[in-house]
């Protein structure tokens, strides 16, 4: 029988992502939550037996009482708990993935689960990263031609005479080119 | 000698009591002892616990159970902690909303008047709702295995209630507590504050009783750290303890600013006049009520606040026996010698000049006011300890008794 996934996350593109996963994969997900949905109730109704949780939901600590409360019932506990293995753990952390597994599940049969969500998990966070990068990128170009423009109007200089001046004052000054744009910006800005 | 680590990550869980590293922070003493500290936020004591047991945090404000509970694995990956000192003592009060209250007063109106409030007459309560077949009740605390969960069992148990058939206990984040309560989810909780005061406030339940009623003086949150960790870095955990020493007495002698610096959205996040009253100790039990006066509500360092009292951790390891949250044949004198390290403390706070108790414990409930700790390197002031009910807790006979296991400890 292919096993139950209940996801917890208050990024929902990154939620859609994981769902898709993990289905192509041949799980079902029963269920996708942000944070304070009411786990105590959904778990049990659901039938989940892996909780895959953004690690940053306060809702892990709801998550670690129910092998109390529900013991009567499916009692998830904390990934690994029984036969922990720190880098599994780790590699979940580092992405932001905790993962809640009904109690008695064979570790081998749900790391698959875990490492699916890891994955996706690990690749929103990429994905993110680059974006930031190439936005930030975008954006000092831009400032780095508009301090070349600067320089090249007032000292009546070639585009690549400005680039070098800006690349020594760099060097000089061990900073980096866009803060030396931003500097001629401001400067420029001053004198009007 | 020269510290191990210079740059540091320091986990919190955004409560009033995470004060003494917030201020440690804010207000340079960790700069002064070398050390660039970086507050990381964390959404859950689940995180605290696994991030500090993975080394992705150095060291945390902890429920002052959870060296405990992590050192034993309870539930979780076993990765053996520490606590050098306590961050705080009291600050927890248990709420209960309007509607049980008022059934309770007039079930026992005698039990609700005096003060400390039992659970005389929530017992009536519960009696009377199972004669009429109504479900259970349900009750929230912060986690677990946490103080709040002891003093919330031990409140109930010792009017006759049975925690485990009479009502539900669940888990609730404590910035959700008011919602849950608001919402009718929930009866009551014990929760740090200003989740009390703000439900006051609200006008949406009334408060029981204080920790400093509950038991008085006993230890909050601590600063954790694994075991590995402070064997490794026996410097820098020195230098860390004495900023948040120093950051500790700051706390109690500068409530008007630090009460600024926590309402922060990057700290507790709460409005500033709720943060502020209780920090003052300023307390309101129910709306409209008179404003009560408890300064030692929350003590930060004041009268051997940081102290890491061994007694205090085997009261709680009795009480987690007590409610089965302990797998059988556990050595609790042996867990609380490695988990709690009066040994650490005395150590940084020898060199920053303060008295220390040379004692590991004390016995627990016998003092109402202010009295002289003399097993101590000076003359060491200290403030009352007694349990609500006038029960009195003896380390030393505790320790000569054991408890089989699974079974309840009598009287406790």
């Amino acid at each position: 029988m292919s096993l139950r996934v209940i996801v917890v996350d208050d990024e929902p593109d990154r939620a859609v992502l994981v769902r898709e996963a993990l289905e192509a994969e041949g799980f079902t997900v029963v269920g996708v939550f942000p944070t304070g949905a009411g786990l105590m109730t959904k778990v049990p109704e659901l039938q989940a037996d892996v909780i895959i949780v953004d690690i940053d939901s306060p809702d892990r600590d709801t998550l670690e009482d129910m092998r109390r409360v529900t013991f009567e019932q499916r009692r998830p506990v904390v990934m690994f708990a029984q036969d922990g293995k720190p880098e599994t753990i780790r590699a979940a952390v580092e992405a932001g993935v905790a993962a809640y597994v009904v109690d008695g599940l064979k570790a081998e049969r749900v790391k698959p689960v875990v490492d699916v969500a890891v994955a996706r998990f690990a690749q929103f966070q990429g994905l993110r990263t680059e974006l930031h990068k190439a936005k930030s990128s975008l954006a000092e170009r831009k400032l780095v031609e508009k301090a070349k423009g600067i320089l090249m109007q007032r000292r009546q200089c070639s585009e690549e005479e400005a680039y070098k001046l800006m690349r020594k004052m760099a060097m000089d000054q061990k900073a980096r080119l866009v803060d030396i744009a931003n500097r001629i910006i401001e400067a420029a800005d001053l004198l009007g | 000698m020269s510290l191990e680590k210079t740059r540091l990550r320091l986990g919190i869980v955004p409560l009033i009591d995470a004060a003494p590293l917030v201020a440690a922070k804010e207000r340079g003493f960790f700069a002064m002892q070398g050390l660039e500290v970086e507050i990381s936020r964390e959404a859950s004591w689940a995180n605290i616990r696994d991030k500090v047991a993975l080394g992705v945090l150095d060291g945390a404000h902890m429920l002052a159970t959870m060296p405990l509970s992590a050192s034993l694995g309870l539930g979780a990956i076993r990765e053996k902690m520490v606590a050098a000192m306590g961050l705080n003592t009291g600050g927890n009060a248990i709420t209960l909303s309007n509607a049980l209250w008022e059934r309770m007063a007039e079930a026992d109106p005698a039990a609700m008047t005096r003060r400390p409030v039992t659970a005389r007459a929530l017992k009536t309560v519960i009696e009377e709702d199972r004669r009429q077949g109504r479900p259970p009740m349900t009750f929230a605390v912060v986690y677990p295995v946490s103080p709040h969960m002891l003093e919330l069992r031990y409140w109930m148990a010792s009017a006759g209630i049975d925690t485990e058939r009479d009502l539900r206990l669940v888990v609730v984040p404590p910035p959700q507590m008011v919602a849950q309560l608001s919402a009718g989810n929930i009866d009551g909780y014990c929760v740090g504050e200003p989740w009390n005061s703000l439900a006051v406030s609200l006008g949406l339940g009334r408060v029981a009783i204080t920790s400093r009623e509950l038991w008085a003086g006993r230890v909050e949150k601590v600063f954790g750290v694994t075991e590995s960790w402070a064997r490794t870095h026996p410097q820098t955990h020195k230098a860390v303890l004495k900023a948040l020493i120093q950051a500790a007495c700051w706390c109690d002698e500068n409530r008007g600013e630090l009460a600024e610096i926590l309402a922060q959205p990057a700290y507790v996040n709460a409005p500033a006049e709720v943060v502020r009253a209780s920090l003052l100790g300023r307390f309101r039990y129910e709306f409209g009520g008179p404003e009560e006066d408890i300064p030692d509500f929350l003590l930060f360092h004041r009268h051997g606040a940081n102290f890491p009292w061994r007694s205090q951790a085997l009261w709680f390891l009795r009480q987690m026996a007590r409610w089965r949250q302990l797998p059988p044949g556990v050595d609790m004198g042996r867990t609380m010698e490695e988990a709690y390290r009066p040994d650490l403390y005395r150590m940084a706070a020898l060199e920053l000049g303060l008295a220390v108790p040379t004692t590991d414990s004390k016995t627990e409930g016998t003092h109402a006011g202010l009295w002289t700790l003399t097993q101590a390197s000076a003359p060491l002031e200290m403030g009352p300890d007694l349990f609500f009910d006038g029960s009195v807790f003896d380390p030393a006979a505790a320790s000569q008794t054991s408890l089989p296991p699974g079974e309840e400890a009598a009287g406790a």
